[in-house]
């Protein structure tokens, strides 16, 4: 078992209110992802949940009792670092043990899971190695097996794979996903990037500036998102915002519609405007596209079009795609 | 051909300070043997006889030698242990938020910079006498009797006044490590159910490991020399307590004006030097291997 909830959660640093209330209920097994632009206090509410930091005010329930007062020990769960926190003088073995060892478990029961920890990370062969001899992937993969190997009730990633290079990220991506997915362990993860949120989150919390803005599925989140801070967060390129009589003619204050919901073409109805950019990334091309009155328009096409700098476009989009939002921000739904 | 040019001209550059630096260690070296071979009294002045090692023999088989030697053994490591151990407590202290921190440790490494034979005298004259010292008055007023600590505790009141100018150095160098110490190390160690105790033994210690052996091999060479504060406070007495080899080669020079069993002296020091450096290396230089 392992559900967190938290209650009208508050954290104040100062005078400064770094997270000014924020409830939202993570269900036993679930991988939830916390995401925002950095300083909107995602790492602040991981550390709280583990307990690192004091609440200000509000409750955190794990499996529906109050830790707020709980030591971050003796709350179960386990935390991985964005510098992995290893400790340096230890072999591997020594890290992943460190934690059965504080808890006085037996020295039989320590190796037993020790090695079945290492066994699931492919470390069984590093096992007496020092941290420094490994690589940055298995330096994570120790960090993740220090983590397991606790049996924890929820693991808390604090942007685990920000210090790996691209292709790495990818495979720790993968593999963390798997890992979770095996154990059924329930997981709260923080990054910035939206597309390790997209790809490895059942749900996914979308914070901004302390405040929860919209906590749903990958999908929910890029088709229904609740106001223009999701909207213009969620998808890469970035949405297309919209305002003045286009929007008006739909009712909203501002329109947004997604790079790839725009179709392109030399001639006919819609916003006419001049290639400033193209980037060719051999399967999608973007094009930069002033339109006079509008300003610069995103639009993703798939494969080459022959369209160059300088060229007239005509784009006009997806009248179904089309997210309309009120002058506070928030979606109207259609 | 370049690069050969330059190494050439970084050769001829440098060989002046080398050559000086070479000539100012090797001409005393050199005088200190020839010394050491020599009948060199400055009492019977001109007469220096050739007399083979027997100044190494006297200086060896002199009861005062072993007395010396056991003096500057205890008297380093007492050192040591104490600058070390209470150099990591201060440090753990000086390290957590308090008021007026930087005043803090500003007083805490003030000693450092007070001179040897001062701080000897403050010692001696303010604090440990036995009439007026600051440490009879709290006797006294506590109704106990005065110690006369240079009469009765001799060594260890040496010890106490090195150990207190060499505790600031190991404190400073101790408190550099422990800031340096990944706050995420010991929030994992938290979150894996470390206390205090266990946090200290298994994750801080451990890092001021390295740092702890640079305290132990630089302050070693600075102990094995200490002279000022014996000098100034009890003269290598009563007796022998408190002479260690340093002194009894000061006064086997400038007390019994015998410089070339002084030579000799000082040649010995330089070899039980020499033997302590190679033991502790051994014992702890491994930390300094990364």
């Amino acid at each position: 078992m392992g559900s967190i909830q938290l209650q009208d959660v508050r954290k104040s640093f100062g005078n400064i209110d770094v997270i000014p209330g924020a409830s939202l209920k993570i269900e036993d097994g679930e991988f939830v992802v916390f995401v925002g632009p950095s300083g909107c206090g995602k790492s602040t509410l991981l550390r709280l949940i583990a307990g690192l930091e004091d609440v200000t005010g509000g409750h955190i329930l794990i499996d529906g009792v109050d830790v707020v007062d709980t030591p971050p020990a003796k709350r179960g769960l386990s935390m991985v670092f964005q510098s992995y926190a290893l400790y340096p003088h230890m072999s591997v073995r020594g890290n992943i043990a460190f934690g059965l060892k504080m808890a006085r478990m037996p020295k039989a029961e320590i190796d037993r899971k020790v090695n079945e920890a290492a066994g699931v990370l492919n470390l069984t062969s590093y096992l007496e190695r020092k941290p420094r001899e490994l690589s940055g992937g298995q330096r994570q993969r120790v960090a993740i097996g220090r983590a397991i190997v606790r049996e924890p009730k929820a693991f808390l990633f604090d942007e685990p794979l920000s210090n790996l290079d691209a292709a790495l990220r990818v495979n720790m991506r993968l593999e963390i996903a798997r890992l979770q997915k095996e154990l059924g362990t329930t997981a709260v993860y923080v990054t910035h990037d939206q597309v390790e949120a997209m790809t490895m989150a059942d749900r996914i919390v979308v914070l901004h500036a302390g405040r929860i803005e919209q906590f749903g599925s990958p999908l929910e989140l890029y088709e229904r998102p609740a106001n223009l801070f999701v909207a213009g967060f969620i998808g890469s390129p970035r949405m297309n915002f919209v305002e003045g009589p286009d929007a008006e003619r739909l009712g909203a204050r501002t329109i947004g519609v997604r790079p790839e919901h725009i179709t392109v073409s030399r001639s006919g109805d819609g916003w006419k405007g001049m290639v400033s950019v193209a980037e060719h990334l051999g399967s999608d091309t973007f094009l930069y596209v002033e339109v006079p009155g509008i300003g610069t328009l995103t639009v993703r096409t798939p494969g080459e079009l022959g369209l160059r700098e300088g060229d007239t476009a005509v784009l006009t989009p997806d009248p179904a795609r089309i997210h309309r939002f009120d002058a506070n921000g928030q979606a109207i739904a259609s | 051909m370049a690069t050969r040019q330059t190494h050439m001209l970084g050769r001829i550059l440098i060989a002046p300070s080398v050559l000086l630096l070479f000539i100012w260690m090797i001409v005393p070296l050199v005088m200190t043997i020839y010394f050491s071979v020599l009948h060199y009294d400055l009492l019977n002045p001109g007469v220096h006889d050739f007399i083979g090692f027997e100044n190494y023999y006297y200086f060896l088989t002199d009861p005062a030698f072993l007395a010396s030697l056991k003096n500057t053994l205890v008297l380093v490591g007492s050192v040591l242990i104490i600058t070390v151990v209470l150099g990591t407590l201060v440090a753990l202290l000086m390290d957590q938020p308090v008021i007026g921190r930087n005043f803090v440790r500003l007083m805490v490494i003030a000693p450092f910079f007070v001179m040897p034979t001062v701080s000897a005298l403050v010692w001696k004259n303010l604090l440990m006498h036995p009439v007026s010292g600051f440490f009879a008055w709290i006797a006294t007023s506590l109704g106990f009797r005065p110690i006369d600590w240079f009469a009765q505790a001799p060594l260890f009141s040496i010890i106490l006044i090195v150990a207190w100018q060499w505790l600031p150095f190991a404190t400073l160098i101790l408190l550099t490590a422990l800031q340096s110490l990944d706050e995420e190390q010991k929030e994992a160690a938290e979150m894996d159910g470390a206390h205090a105790f266990s946090t200290f033994f298994y994750i801080t210690l451990p890092h001021l490991a390295r740092p702890i052996t640079v305290v132990i091999l630089i302050e070693t060479i600075f102990l094995l020399s200490v002279f000022a504060e014996i000098f100034v406070t009890t003269g290598g007495g009563p007796g022998l307590q408190t002479t260690n080899i340093a002194f009894l080669i000061y006064s086997q020079a400038l007390i019994q004006y015998d410089v070339g069993g002084a030579s000799a002296g000082g040649l010995v020091a330089v070899v039980i030097a020499n033997i302590v450096a190679i033991i502790l290396v051994r014992l702890v230089g491994k930390n300094l291997e990364t």
